[in-house]
């Protein structure tokens, strides 16, 4: 039987190296055939809108095609891609409220609305969890 | 024309996803647009000044950042469009990088002169 880990996330796109850090461990858990739960609380629910776009970059002289820029909806989207090609479960999450709040409303299919209901089942359930907050020094 | 002096102090913020520090880019894009801005890293931001850094290759999935941000690139192209870059070599000290590691084109300076240095400018902006 799989294990099942869950994550916390809090930064919105593009602010911290946690973001980065925490896809890197969602990545090689579902390629460990674990099982990943991701509750994206405050600016984390911005992770997963939809209307995120790729861009030029006027300093380094480089078209959109040239810069080809990521976009955090992108890494998600092919996370749940990894997951339903390695048979795992991956439940994306993100607090409603904190998507009211802030208009993030049009996201991607691979993230689902919920609350903090829904934190508090995943963690129950799961053999390991991980807050990852924002912090600023 | 105003001389500004913007103090970095964190590194590596984002800037897998980014594909850029966004305090080097903004500066940049402003001396692009006319500013007379120059660079003194502190805290953290001062390995940026190290030499060799090699941030590629990471995949997310099957999605690659394939224009990593590297830094002391960066740097020596804003030293090249007139920008001065300085590094707080207490910083660098307190850090325990080795001084032969960064980019021989930087300043390193002592903590201590920094208030020194303000004096050659209007403004400093603490990043």
């Amino acid at each position: 039987m799989n294990k099942t880990i869950t994550l916390c996330l809090m930064d919105p796109p593009y602010e911290s190296a946690n973001t980065t850090t925490a896809l890197r461990i969602v990545d090689a858990a579902i390629r460990q055939h674990v099982n990943v739960n991701v509750f994206a609380y405050e600016g984390a629910v911005a992770l997963t809108v939809k209307d995120q776009a790729p861009h030029a970059n006027p300093v380094h002289g480089t078209s959109v095609e040239e810069e080809k820029h990521p976009t955090t909806k992108d890494f998600v989207a092919s996370l749940a891609r990894l997951a339903d090609a390695m048979n795992v479960n991956f439940d994306w999450v993100n607090c409603g409220l904190c998507v009211d709040e802030r208009g993030t409303g049009n996201v991607i299919e691979s993230a689902r609305r919920g609350g903090p209901p829904d934190f508090l089942e995943m963690v129950s359930t799961s053999d390991a969890s991980l807050v990852v907050p924002t912090r600023r020094d | 024309m105003n001389r500004i002096l913007s103090i970095v102090t964190t590194a590596y913020r984002a800037t897998q996803e980014e594909q850029d520090d966004a305090v080097l880019w903004v500066n940049r894009a402003l001396v692009n647009g006319g500013a007379q801005i120059d660079f003194l890293l502190q805290g953290s931001a001062v390995n940026y000044a190290v030499a060799r850094q090699d941030p590629a290759g990471l995949v997310i999935g099957s999605v690659a950042i394939e224009r990593p941000a590297v830094p002391p690139a960066d740097l020596l192209a804003a030293q090249d469009s007139g920008m001065q870059v300085f590094v707080d070599r207490d910083d660098v000290e307190a850090l325990g990088i080795e001084p032969g590691s960064l980019e021989r084109q930087f300043e390193l300076i002592p903590k201590t002169s920094a208030t020194a240095l303000f004096e050659h400018y209007d403004q400093v902006w603490l990043w």
